[in-house]
């Protein structure tokens, strides 16, 4: 028993000693690297791929895959916008009052995640190819109505979580520190989070064993958007406006934080915690990348070969085949 | 031949000779290594010992398909159809371009498909796509393909588990059409009057043994079913119960229940009543114990168990009502091969093991290690992942699963499919056990052992219950009943 445990254990800190390496070689690189400032600001970076990596951990487990996230997380801030700003600021002239904006940035991630799962539950559509569509029409969605504008008239209370500080900590990092906690220990200690493992593992057997395996499955895809339009409300917070591009290719550095973090595309395997040590490690890299004054033109195929390298290296790790 | 898997024997040094010209029969109850013995036969494996010969040559090497494929080929149960192609395009699969190192000609490739369908009376349009076939054109198609190899030697295995009636007698016609030609045939079937039909010898495998070969007409029904039941030594399984009280509750009432695989079906059940219901592949029978569970909606017909309808084709429901289940396939349906011993084992009672769906680890890890102890799970501890057991306790975690909840009724489908004979005694223990305490017990299975414990056997035979047997049953009344061929004197009894 303790033998299979502790290796349990181990794959899931199997990134630990990757990360101290990171930060030794981040301190050789540069002195300003373990600056309690540099650190922060890496954090908060993160954060926003850090809780689409959440949502992304809670849909691989339960064996399905969304890749519309990172749609959502530019569609759903700039929309609820668009819903209260006027139309001269390339609002929709709706005009509704301010305080609605952050509800409705809410409201419309868990829209986009109850149409994924009607897509992909009732008409039984492959999760796949029904969230690359709906990552591109999401994204066409926002540029459509912004006119590929960027939304700057964005009110205070809507930039407030993104951009205020609780306890010396940016808000942003701390609500991903929440959302990670809550997460971990639903998915440890609680039986619905227990069953996205059985249901990613085999969804028959779950069936069989009485859990509603529709009704998760539905409930896993609304968090994982609900967690994007989080993202997308922290993000538009950070930057102080939203982008007709925000979010666009998150998605592949998603995955890979996911993957690396022991996370199975097959479903039924991986922890949050592992995912969170994922997106930990690519934040270092990209930051020692930066420090080190590796050519600007340069750090995009870098960063991408090391994500490869380190794909490989967890290969090797878990000893099994990731597919 | 011989052949180990592990430490299991599957062959222990057996023989057959199949004569030119002939169909010969190869009959085994499950497990009687019908099918190792096939794939040794068609150079998919290799024995351990021992050797095969084709026409007094050697067989060919193993790596050598295109050689094994002349000489031999098997239409298996399950289709080798790829549905997607169409017909020209299956019988020609990987030898599309006629002439090699040519690019694929489609119109001569459908010309030739045409040809040799008609050259085997085949009528089937060669352009269609596979996917349109029905199972009898499918199975016609795969021996025209077979043939068309070159293979004078053809293994049919249960080829009319899936036919009905007249199409039975069309595949027999054919089988005889050929015959005269000068092919061979190797006829696998759990359907005995059909070797009786078909067949001039006929070859008896049990428990991976050849127990005899004999000419057909030498042989009387009893004698067969004598040769393949045998005098099922080695395993005792009690039935220690005292006998059932006049006065016991009825758990389980069923009521006309319908679906397409099975007709108006009535059962009851009592508390402490152990009920089996027998029948070959294709009687419906793990169907109807699917409805029952929940895992299957039915079109007309009602469950209830005590005063509580269940409501069709819902588990959870099934569940509440007091159902525990194992389910036909422990690898589909039973278990989570990724998630430890005590998770798998206490799925349908998470919400009993704290409070606000919460999980307390210590009570998911009290009451697992009391299943491992109760049900004697070889396992390292709650934690090991499933996929880590040997088959016998992989079924036992199953079992645990079903019992979880304290059902009022079990439901076993094949409890004992693939297990060694000691996890087979034990999980047929606790049967016997949980009736004793009162739970009424459904037993689905073809296996004369699992059936054992039964206080009366149901045998079901094409959707609809046939016979009914009371305690004290042969074997050979029961397999007789099972394979269809007095299923009306067993009614009588």
């Amino acid at each position: 028993m303790t033998k299979t445990l502790r290796f349990a254990r181990f794959r899931d800190l199997a990134l630990l000693p990757a990360i101290v390496v990171l930060m030794i070689v981040g301190a050789l690189v540069d002195p300003v690297f373990l600056s309690a400032d540099n650190l922060t600001n890496v954090l908060q970076q993160r954060t926003e791929l850090s809780l689409l990596v959440l949502g992304q951990a809670l849909v691989l487990i339960s064996g399905k895959i969304d890749l519309s996230l990172e749609s959502t997380i530019g569609l759903a801030p700039a929309l609820a916008l668009g819903l209260i700003i006027p139309a001269s600021a390339h609002g929709l002239g709706i005009e509704l009052p301010e305080w609605t904006a952050i509800p409705l940035c809410l409201l419309i991630g868990v829209v986009i995640g109850a149409f994924n799962g009607f897509l992909i539950l009732k008409l039984q559509l492959s999760a796949f190819i029904v969230t690359l569509g709906m990552l591109t029409v999401l994204r066409g969605l926002q540029i459509g109505f912004t006119e590929g504008q960027n939304l700057f008239e964005v009110p205070l209370s809507f930039t407030y979580l993104g951009s205020a500080r609780w306890f010396g900590l940016p808000a942003s990092v701390l609500i991903c520190l929440v959302a990670f906690v809550l997460g971990i220990v639903a998915l440890a200690y609680f039986r619905q989070g227990r069953s996205i493992y059985a249901i990613g593992g085999n969804v028959e057997a779950a069936r069989a064993a009485g859990i509603r395996t529709e009704r998760v499955l539905w409930t896993v895809l609304i968090i994982a958007s609900l967690l994007a339009a989080l993202a997308g409300l922290l993000m538009t917070g950070r930057l102080g406006s939203v982008g007709p591009a925000q979010g666009q290719g998150m998605i592949f550095t998603v995955f890979a934080a996911a993957v690396i973090g022991g996370v199975s595309l097959d479903g039924g395997k991986g922890t949050l915690f592992g995912a969170l040590t994922g997106v930990l490690a690519l934040g270092l890299i990209e930051n020692i990348l930066t420090l080190g004054g590796v050519s600007p033109h340069w750090i995009q195929a870098i960063y991408g070969a090391i994500i490869l390298i380190a794909l490989m290296l967890a290969r090797l790790t878990s000893g099994k085949a990731q597919d | 031949m011989t052949k180990r898997y592990g430490s299991t024997v599957a062959l222990d040094d057996v023989g057959i000779t199949v004569a030119d010209g002939e169909s010969h029969a190869l009959v085994g109850r499950n497990g009687a290594g019908k099918s190792t013995l096939v794939s040794i036969l068609t150079g998919l494996n290799r024995a351990d010992a021992g050797s095969v010969t084709f026409g007094g040559d050697p067989a060919p090497a193993l790596a050598d398909r295109d050689a094994w494929r002349r000489k031999v080929a098997c239409v298996y149960q399950k289709s080798t159809i790829i549905p997607a192609l169409t017909v020209a395009e299956n019988l020609f699969i990987n030898r599309q371009s006629l002439e090699r190192r040519s690019l694929i000609r489609w119109k001569s490739l459908r010309t030739k498909a045409s040809e040799v369908l008609a050259s085997y009376g085949v009528d089937v349009d060669p352009a269609r796509p596979a996917a349109d076939l029905t199972v009898e054109q499918r199975q016609l198609v795969e021996i025209a393909r077979a043939l068309s190899f070159g293979a004078r030697f053809i293994i049919l295995d249960e080829p009319t588990a899936q036919l009905d009636g007249p199409a039975i007698e069309r595949l027999f016609e054919r089988m005889r059409g050929l015959q005269a030609s000068g092919v061979t045939f190797l006829f696998i079937s759990h359907h005995l009057q059909e070797i009786f039909e078909i067949c001039q010898t006929v070859t008896v495998f049990r428990d991976a043994r050849h127990v005899l070969t004999s000419p057909v007409a030498e042989l009387s029904t009893d004698s067969l079913v004598a040769a393949m039941t045998g005098d099922a030594a080695g395993l005792r399984v009690g039935h220690t119960r005292p006998s059932l009280a006049d006065d016991a509750p009825v758990v389980l009432s069923v009521s006309g229940l319908r679906s397409e695989a099975f007709f108006g079906v009535d059962l009851t059940i009592r508390a402490g009543e152990v009920v089996g219901i027998a029948g070959s592949a294709s009687s419906g029978k793990v169907e109807l114990g699917e409805a029952v569970v929940g895992l299957r909606k039915v079109s007309s017909g009602t469950v209830h168990v005590g005063r509580t309808a269940v409501r069709s084709g819902s588990v959870p429901d099934a569940l509440k009502a007091g159902i525990g289940f194992v389910p036909e396939d422990r690898h589909k349906e039973g278990l989570v091969p990724t998630l430890g011993v005590g998770e798998n084992a206490t799925l349908p009672i998470t919400d009993r093991l704290g409070r606000f769906g919460a999980i307390s680890p210590t009570r998911q890890r009290t009451v697992a290690e009391r299943m491992i102890a109760d049900l004697g799970i070889k396992t390292s501890g709650p934690s090991q992942p499933v996929s880590g057991l040997s088959g016998g306790n992989q079924q036992k975690v199953v079992m645990a699963r079903a019992l979880s909840s304290d059902p009022a009724l079990l439901v076993l489908t094949d409890p004992t499919a693939g297990v060694d004979v000691r996890s087979k005694e034990s999980l047929l223990g606790v049967v016997d056990r949980v009736a004793g305490e009162g739970t009424a017990v459904l037993v689905i299975s073809d296996e004369l052992d699992d059936l054992r414990p039964c206080d009366r056997v149901l045998v079901m035979f094409h959707g609809e219950v046939t016979a009914s047997f009371p305690r004290g049953w042969t074997d050979g009344e029961l397999v007789a009943a099972i394979e269809g061929v007095s299923a009306e004197q067993g009614a009588d009894e």
